[in-house]
């Protein structure tokens, strides 16, 4: 069964602008799956209408099989939301807000209260409980968020950028995290500009662009069409007239050298033709992520097509 | 399903009687301070030369018109304020994307501003048992009238607050409208002291219904038939429940 079933969906504001120009998407139950798209590209807009902040002007939207315009009740249930901005009241103290959201769910006090001690533990809350919001820091504020919508227990949990703003330390911690809760079944759908945290997390991807979907397939199947890495090779200081038959690449400066490698080709041949010229390498680095890299391409690309047409 | 509406119906509830209740010093105090003002200076000052009002002394003659006069106010601030503020923070999306029915999100803010208008109804009457020996005619009206005011201006408030953009939107009606009509509602003075013609325009101002309905729950007197208050009121009360379950159905204000 899929988790979410998006079809044909448009979005056009007041005003005209139009958001989304019918996206179809399918996400399956269990999947780690990767909505991703430069900014204004309509993925915001896509996760406020599955999740009901945003109106939809055409189309469908199916959570777990329950409709969302005739079976409301039951399709918000399988959402958990963790939105972009903070939406908790600054003023309320932790245990409030999640036993509250609880509430709204219709989970009685009494296992409200339970379920926040599991989830504040779980996300290293528990000690600030009784503390007001607006008193955390950034990264406790984000993992509050992730607390609160798991207060209901539900099937699929949405993440609009959740590790914007944190340290690398929480987002290791966040990432063990929703790796834990993804085993045990519930299905994420994670929007980030992190494209190395997409990578790592996820399963299936969709690339978003100008309200249109521009990719949609397994994170596998993607990464393996990149065909070109290019690669950052520190080398001594001084070390120029290189040359490397069969490669494209280029001196940055004097001891910094960028080789553009085929997928077929390997970093053999560099290795030795550099040996040869007496040239020493210090270090290798990729120039960019290979999700990032393909991600750019895509959405170039999609553009260029857009234009064209 | 009827068990998870009343648990979210609770919830809003006691969420917006704990708001309330944690910023007493401007929520509860106030009311509790400028009615003790008017009773000083409108009840013992400047009512021991006025005389009998509606053959009562009149300081008798005000204590249901500014018992009501806080209820009207508060009732309306704690819900434009508390919804805008949700809208504001934007936590009120925490309810958006749950399966709340509107009806209960619309029931929960009210009932929070009914909760604080009944506790400043009843720490005014309490203000005011300092000042005068306070009767009851008939504690029924008092509290039908006291229960539907309040819901009546909690789901304006509500309205209100669906519409404001700014704090200043939430300022604005309660300053040049609800201020207005509260003071020419009959609070100070009986209906019967105006020329005739300005006695048929009072009878447009809703407010004159309520003071006057409440005013015949404690002393028996009345310038209109307290059936007529009640009976506006749940006018009142449907048609602006209907025009806040329209509007939140719609998203206005709050779904783009």
């Amino acid at each position: 069964m899929n988790a979410l079933d998006i079809s044909a969906l448009t979005k056009t504001y007041k005003g005209g602008t139009q958001a989304l120009k019918g996206i179809n998407l399918q996400v399956e139950e269990g999947d780690f799956f990767a909505l991703l798209g430069p900014n204004g590209a309509g993925k915001s807009t896509s996760i406020g209408i599955v999740s009901s902040l945003v109106n939809k002007s055409e189309g469908s939207v199916r959570v777990f099989g329950h409709s969302l315009d005739d079976d409301m009740v039951a399709a918000k249930s399988c959402i958990g939301l963790v939105p972009q901005e903070f939406n908790f009241n600054q003023f309320e103290t932790l245990m409030q807000i999640v036993v509250n959201q609880a509430g709204y769910y219709g989970v009685p006090r009494a296992i409200a209260k339970q379920r926040a001690e599991k989830y504040l533990t779980q996300l290293d809350l528990w000690d600030k409980r009784n503390e007001p919001a607006r008193e955390l820091s950034g990264g406790m504020k984000r993992r509050l968020m992730i607390a609160r919508a798991l207060m209901h227990e539900p099937r699929m949990l949405i993440l609009d950028e959740p590790t914007a703003g944190v340290d690398i330390e929480i987002r290791r911690s966040m990432w063990a995290f929703l790796k834990e809760i993804n085993e045990q079944g519930i299905t994420i759908i994670l929007t980030t500009h992190y494209l190395e945290e997409a990578e790592m997390l996820c399963r299936n991807i969709a690339i978003i662009d100008k309200g249109r979907i521009v990719e949609n397939t397994s994170m596998k199947a993607l990464l393996a069409k990149l065909n070109v890495e290019t690669f950052v090779l520190d080398l001594p200081p001084q070390s120029a007239g290189i040359t490397l038959e069969g490669f494209e690449h280029r001196m940055v400066d004097d001891h910094t050298l960028e080789v553009d490698v085929l997928k077929e080709m390997g970093l053999n041949d560099v290795f030795s033709q550099l040996s040869k010229q007496n040239i020493m390498v210090l270090s290798m680095r990729n120039k960019a992520n290979r999700l990032e890299e393909l991600f750019v391409r895509m959405v170039e690309s999609g553009r260029e097509e857009l234009d064209q047409e | 399903m009827a068990n998870r509406n009343f648990v979210a119906l609770r919830t809003i509830w006691i969420k917006e009687c704990t708001r309330f209740l944690r910023i007493w010093i401007q929520t509860l105090l106030p009311p509790a301070i400028t009615m003790s003002l008017y009773f000083v200076i409108f009840g013992s000052l400047i009512g021991s030369r006025i005389g009998q009002m509606g053959g009562f002394s009149y300081m008798e003659f005000i204590v249901p018109g500014l018992i009501m006069m806080a209820v009207i106010t508060n009732s309306y601030a704690n819900v434009s304020s508390s919804f805008f503020s949700a809208k504001f923070q934007r936590n009120v999306e925490e309810l958006l994307i749950a399966p709340v029915p509107n009806w209960i999100i619309i029931m929960g803010f009210v009932g929070g501003g009914v909760a604080r208008a009944v506790l400043i109804g009843i720490i005014v009457t309490c203000v005011s048992m300092f000042f005068v020996d306070v009767k009851i005619h008939n504690l029924p009206i008092i509290v039908v009238t006291l229960l539907l005011t309040a819901s009546m201006f909690s789901t304006a408030g509500l309205i209100n607050a669906i519409f404001a953009k700014t704090f200043d939107d939430v300022s604005i009606i309660p300053t040049f409208v609800l201020t207005p009509l509260t003071y020419l509602g009959g609070v100070f003075y009986s209906l019967t002291l105006l020329p005739e013609f300005w006695q048929w325009v009072s009878k447009i101002n809703p407010i004159v219904y309520m003071v006057n309905g409440f005013r015949y729950g404690f002393l028996g007197v009345s310038d209109v038939s307290y059936m007529t208050s009640i009976g506006l009121l749940v006018v009142f009360n449907l048609v602006l429940f209907t025009v806040a379950y329209q509007l939140i159905n719609r998203g206005v204000g709050i779904r783009s």
